[in-house]
């Protein structure tokens, strides 16, 4: 569905990912981890088609993502942005409906499915009973989960979620890696930029580490997530813990 | 909150219009202006109420819209609350353009040409220094607006002190807003229903905009496009307002603001009540300047302030 040739990204004196092949199929569930730094986001954002590579293509449905309309994208291609304006002065129905855009075009803003959509939506990330609240007056953890509703009304077929977790509880960390797993279940492709290798190794099949310098590793988390690879990632010792059923490390004291 | 803003301005349109037909240096009885309105009455009143209230009151509405609507358009396409129209510069060049022909004593039709031909320079310049091919920097087209408007504001300035006395009280009113020269309301209510319609069809990529460049893309918004018809559309407005007007402030800037506390953040809906209230309130403003030291005149756009800023500043102390 998504897929790379060859792709290379490079920020000012430093190249992110250098001559990337890569395939996102349907039902993959794929964690990208790194440093800060590193090029999570900035990856993520070139497979939306948000960001030029500096060599290379990215290809959706086999067609360069560079020379397609935008909308035609925005239904197939969905992205949860790390960080965004909070200038929104409607409520947070209303944020989450702005997700529709790529599919109701005219009729925007009057669609009964719509709004059905976008309350079904706020439900799944438990934001029901805040749907008429300003969305300014959100806190952070219920706008990232907001973000999450308007990306469930886009409905894409590839999901990019940007550091999904970011200013989650642990109850509602779960429930966003839980939802992402049913999205990959349910014939999406997945893929999440994540800080913490242990929701790598639970919730997701493959795993993609980028390296300083340009350099990644891409396979099955069983096999790419050990504690050689995680220590070379972060720079620092790890340590392995007890388990039950995925590889789990800690940072050594 | 919602309910009340919206019945307000749908009912003091046509209230501050009726107003604005009443009230002058003339006092007109309530029976002679109810026949009057009605399509009767005597023709002193009517040429009063018809002949000179009417074509200036209209004026006034679609200036107020006009401004209000390309206020809109700028906080989104700024990303800066603080945007109105006098922001990109365009109403500083229809200021210098206006001020040099007042010094030379041109006639009024070469008065408009001139501020006509200065919004054009700076909005020219404008394009030309923030836009070129770079695409659309938000933080550039902003400062190149300011800066634009700042030289603008010196030059006026210099040519204020220029002026013999006798003009000076002419240009300050210019420049201050002034509708007492707004006899043919025909194009500016053109210009505000081009810009109204422009700026409705845009509302639903204005909505996703307004959450940022990058949001509005993965959103599925052309965002190049939308962008360019906004800032045209919101340039249109400012250069149509100012021609009629003089460089009126304040509306472009609380009517928006003032709708969005109240609860209206979906420009389908943000954008036909902002040309609503802005055309009522800069209405109810210039009846206000013509009537309080009758038959001397207030600049109005002193008056919008006055009557803008407690309302402003009454919501933003409302509000969460």
């Amino acid at each position: 569905m998504l897929g790379t040739a060859g792709l290379t990204l490079e920020v000012p004196g430093r190249t992110l990912v250098a001559g990337l092949d890569f395939r996102l199929a349907p039902g993959d569930c794929c964690a990208v981890l790194g440093r800060n730094g590193a090029g999570k986001t900035s990856l993520l954002l070139a497979l939306a088609g948000l960001r030029p590579p500096a060599a290379g293509t990215v290809r959706l449905d086999e067609a360069p993502i560079a020379t397609r309309p935008r909308r035609e994208v925005a239904q197939r291609v969905g992205i949860l942005l790390q960080d965004e304006t909070e200038s929104f002065w409607g409520t947070t129905l209303e944020y989450a409906l702005l997700g529709r855009f790529a599919r109701a075009g005219a009729t925007f803003g009057a669609d009964a499915e719509g709004e059905a959509a976008a309350r079904t939506a706020l439900a799944e990330v438990d934001l029901a009973a805040h749907a008429a609240q300003p969305f300014r007056t959100l806190s952070g953890g219920e706008r990232q989960r907001a973000r999450f509703a308007q990306l469930l009304v886009q409905s894409p077929a590839a999901w990019l979620l940007d550091e999904p977790l970011a200013h989650l509880d642990l109850g509602h960390q779960a429930a966003a890696m839980r939802l992402a797993g049913r999205l990959a279940a349910a014939g999406g492709a997945v893929m999440i930029a994540l800080h913490e290798p242990m929701w790598a190794a639970r919730a997701c099949s493959r795993a993609l580490l980028l390296y300083d310098s340009g350099r990644f590793q891409e396979g099955p988390v069983r096999e790419v997530l050990t504690q050689a690879n995680l220590e070379a990632l972060y720079g620092c010792r790890l340590e392995p813990a007890a388990a039950p059923g995925f590889p789990l490390f800690l940072p050594a004291s | 909150m919602r309910r009340f803003a919206a019945a307000a301005v749908l009912a003091g349109a046509p209230l501050a219009l009726a107003a604005a037909l009443w009230f002058g240096s003339v006092d007109l009885p309530a029976r002679a202006w109810l026949d009057t309105v009605a399509g009767g009455g005597g023709e002193t009143s009517r040429e009063i109420v018809w002949g000179l209230r009417a074509p200036r009151a209209a004026a006034a509405f679609a200036v107020g819209a006009l401004l209000a609507v390309a206020g809109t358009l700028l906080q989104v396409l700024l990303r800066n609350p603080l945007a109105d129209p006098a922001i990109l510069g365009v109403s500083g060049g229809a200021s210098v353009g206006a001020m040099a022909a007042m010094l030379l004593a041109w006639p009024q039709w070469a008065i408009s040409a001139a501020a006509l031909a200065g919004a054009c320079a700076a909005a020219g310049a404008l394009l030309a220094l923030a836009l070129r091919l770079t695409g659309w920097n938000v933080h550039r087209v902003l400062l190149t607006g300011v800066a634009i408007g700042a030289g603008c504001g010196a030059v006026v300035s210099l040519l204020l002190a220029l002026a013999p006395p006798g003009r000076l009280h002419g240009m300050l009113f210019w420049l201050l807003g002034d509708l007492s020269g707004a006899e043919h309301p025909l194009a500016p209510w053109i210009a505000a229903l081009a810009v109204v319609a422009a700026a409705q069809a845009l509302a639903p990529r204005l909505d996703a905009l307004a959450l940022g460049q990058l949001k509005a893309r993965s959103l599925g918004v052309a965002v190049g496009a939308t962008q360019t018809i906004a800032f045209l559309a919101a340039t249109v407005a400012t250069v149509a307002a100012v021609l009629v007007a003089g460089s009126i402030g304040f509306v472009g800037l609380v009517v928006p603001h003032a709708l969005r506390l109240a609860g209206f953040g979906e420009h389908r809906r943000l954008v036909p009540l902002a040309a609503l209230a802005g055309g009522t309130l800069l209405t109810a403003a210039d009846t206000l300047a013509r009537t309080v030291v009758a038959p001397l005149e207030f600049p109005v756009g002193a008056i919008t302030a006055l009557v803008g800023v407690p309302v402003l500043l009454a919501l933003l102390a409302r509000s969460r």
